[in-house]
């Protein structure tokens, strides 16, 4: 609601970050390398080809999953090879079903050896809510999705629930790695694979951790081959290593924008902007966009406590949306005052000088100093009286405008 | 008339010299809240704006018999506060404080389990009996004296389903924030429960949003054991996945936790279902006419 000392990044990482913080866990990745560059690529090629790799594979770095579909994972079974493909995948637009037809551009490549792989197996960590504590889960079903392994047959999904005072027990651990049919001689190495990862999420503060798949080898070793880490937002104040894995690059630039100034905004595809205090108002507001017959352009929290220079700097992000045709702005004033909103609607609209049409609806601790203060500006806002009249009038206006 | 708190809560802000928790301690004194001092580590024996400060809870709740506490402590430290206040065994702890860590929680939670305090929010409103006493940040003044009983998942947007009501003639017996967090102290069961139990609660307006199931758990309880009209909104049906809509605990992934995978359960309990959020207060009303008729 109102205090502070917050960080509203929503933190994404590359999966070679992630197999850096695996490592350090002691938790066994693929042997593999970063490449920018063509030349580091070939450095790369020749260190595992020289170390005794077979094959080795070219893994496009983008925040989006989907990756081998849309060309951005390759195998090269030689140096040349591995130049050839690293030099196409640099710079390439990659589009999966998860980036949008706009796609990401390329900018590394993960280098990494390939390995005899036996089985596909998947292991998974994150918070249960109704139990409010962290469940590990394991699955035979290794690379599929586990949404779809849990709906399709959820008794495939084994778990353990973990005690956050004693962390994930060597006897969950074993027993785990039996029900996922590991050999007798696999499963110390298994279980310590497995409190090695539990370790890394506490102690990075992750809000999911999932291995997928995790791989057992013809010669009995098993891998993280590929994995995913989100982090628990609220606890980045205290991992400022974390912090710096943030790649603005991937990010929605409006986005990047409003993380600066405290906002939280997500761009949406339709062209009614709002601006709302408290997120599930803000939701809401969305809801009764859509009922009215027109589709929001973004989600955006002022926050409980905005001031007016929140305010404004809210509304030039809504306003660099060029599909913004109308804006509709509802806030109830609790904390935040309605004067002090309206002091800042006006400068901001003054400042930007705003052409579109804008709905005002406002209700709560002082609301007619408010609406006196948009009165005296002499500037042309629509004034709505409840939420369902303010939906109507800024999708009238979108549509006019 | 309410449940949990009343005219006669004594309460101990955690964080009362900070400039929220000085804010608002004068709004809820100002309410009729008898607000009985403050614990800031440290400032133990000093006095702020007339209140007595104390180093610890168990102190606090020692020299003047608090039986509730509300928390405005920054994220990092707030898990441990509300940790104290459970072991000076408070009966209500109302966590006002967003952005603390998810495993900071979970070890709180497992903390609060097998003691005698029960935990509102975190990332929550607070709590307000209309005209008896008021335990959190909202605006007092939109609140009205009456029969429904509130439990939401939101802040503004309880204020929005109390401004519907109150502005329609309809009071409320008592409406709780729970909190926008992924783990919370009460949950939408915890309150129904309560509410059920209450002579004074007509019906109960329920304010879910997207993420997690806690309002496919209530659906559940409800086709089960109420007792009473509940009725229903889901914010967030436009909300697209893998997004955290602000609220830590707002967010469909897997293609779980969606609005109309919610509505469709609340349904199936039989309760009354405003689609827009503009109608809230109307359901509420036609469904209290129901009851009157029945």
């Amino acid at each position: 609601m109102v205090l502070p000392i917050r960080n509203r990044i929503i933190m994404k990482i590359h999966e070679y970050q992630a197999k850096g913080i695996l490592k350090k866990y002691g938790v066994a990745v693929p042997r593999g390398e970063v490449a920018e560059t063509a030349d580091q690529a070939e450095a790369a090629a020749q260190h595992l080809f020289g170390a005794g790799a077979s094959a080795i594979v070219v893994k496009a770095q983008i925040h989006a999953g989907g990756r081998g579909k849309g060309g951005g994972v390759k195998i090269a079974k030689s140096v040349k090879e591995a130049v050839e493909i690293a030099t196409n995948m640099l710079g390439m637009r990659l589009v999966t079903h998860q980036t949008g037809p706009e796609g990401r551009i390329v900018r590394r490549l993960l280098i990494e050896e390939t390995l005899p792989i036996e089985k596909e197996l998947y292991l998974g960590i994150v918070i249960d809510r109704t139990e409010a504590r962290p469940v590990f889960m394991a699955s035979a079903a290794g690379g599929m999705e586990i949404e779809q392994v849990a709906a399709e047959n959820p008794a495939a999904i084994l778990k353990e629930y973990i005690d956050p005072g004693l962390g994930l027990e060597a006897f969950q651990a074993r027993k785990l790695a039996f029900a996922l049919g590991l050999k007798a001689q696999q499963i110390n190495s298994a279980a310590q694979f497995m409190t090695s990862l539990y370790k890394a999420f506490a102690e990075t503060d992750s809000s999911l951790m999932e291995i997928n798949p995790f791989v057992t080898c013809t010669d009995g070793r098993l891998f993280a081959l590929d994995t995913k880490i989100n982090f628990d937002d609220n606890a980045l104040f205290r991992h400022p290593e974390i912090r710096e894995l943030r790649d603005i690059s991937e990010e929605d630039p409006l986005e990047v924008e409003a993380s600066k100034y405290n906002l939280n905004y997500i761009k949406l595809d339709g062209n009614v902007g709002c601006m709302v205090n408290g997120a599930g108002l803000a939701m809401a507001t969305m809801d009764i966009i859509k009922y009215a017959g027109g589709m929001p352009a973004n989600f955006l929290d002022v926050g409980g406590g905005a001031n007016a220079e929140q305010v404004t700097h809210a509304f030039e992000i809504l306003l660099s949306d060029k599909n913004v045709k109308a804006v509709l702005i509802n806030i109830f004033g609790g904390i935040l005052r309605v004067d002090t909103l309206a002091k800042g609607v006006v400068e901001a609209a003054s400042k930007t000088h705003i052409q579109l049409p804008v709905v005002l609806r406002l209700e709560g601790t002082n609301v007619e100093a408010g609406r006196e203060i948009l009165k005296q500006s002499g500037l042309n806002f629509i004034v709505a009286d409840t939420m369902k009249d303010a939906a109507e009038k800024v999708v009238a206006a979108a549509r006019a405008s | 008339m309410s449940i949990l708190i009343d005219k006669s809560t004594r309460v101990i802000v955690q964080g009362l010299t900070g400039r929220e928790g000085t804010f608002h301690a004068k709004t809820c004194a100002e309410y009729g809240t008898r607000i009985v001092g403050g614990v800031t580590p440290g400032k133990g024996g000093t006095r702020h704006e007339g209140w007595p400060i104390f180093n610890s809870m168990q102190e606090a709740v020692d020299k003047t018999g608090a039986d509730a506490s509300v928390i405005f402590v920054p994220p990092p430290y707030a898990a441990d506060a509300i940790m104290e206040a459970a072991d000076a065994e408070v009966e209500v702890i109302v966590c006002i404080t967003e952005g603390i860590p998810t495993l900071d929680m979970v070890r709180a939670w497992e903390f609060l389990q097998n003691r005698r305090s029960r935990l509102i929010g975190p990332n929550c409103p607070g709590i307000i009996s209309p005209g008896h006493c008021k335990i959190g940040i909202m605006p007092g003044h939109i609140h009205r004296e009456g029969p429904v009983g509130i439990v939401s998942r939101s802040g503004t947007l309880t204020y929005e389903a109390v401004y519907q009501l109150t502005t329609r003639g309809v009071g409320q017996s008592t409406a709780i924030g729970i909190g926008g967090d992924p783990i919370i102290g009460t949950n939408f069961v915890d309150a129904i429960d309560l509410f059920n139990r209450d002579p004074m609660t007509e019906a109960v307006v329920m304010i879910g949003e997207i993420g997690g199931s806690a309002e496919e758990a209530a659906a559940e309880y409800v086709k089960t054991h109420m007792r009473k009209p509940v009725i229903g909104f889901i914010a967030g049906q436009t909300a697209p996945p893998g997004r955290r809509m602000g609220h830590a605990g707002a967010i469909i992934s897997g293609g779980k936790g969606t609005a109309a995978e919610k509505i469709k359960a609340m349904e199936a309990a039989g309760i009354h279902i405003a689609r827009s959020p503009a109608d809230i207060g109307e359901t509420v009303i036609a469904a209290l006419g129901v009851t009157a008729r029945a």
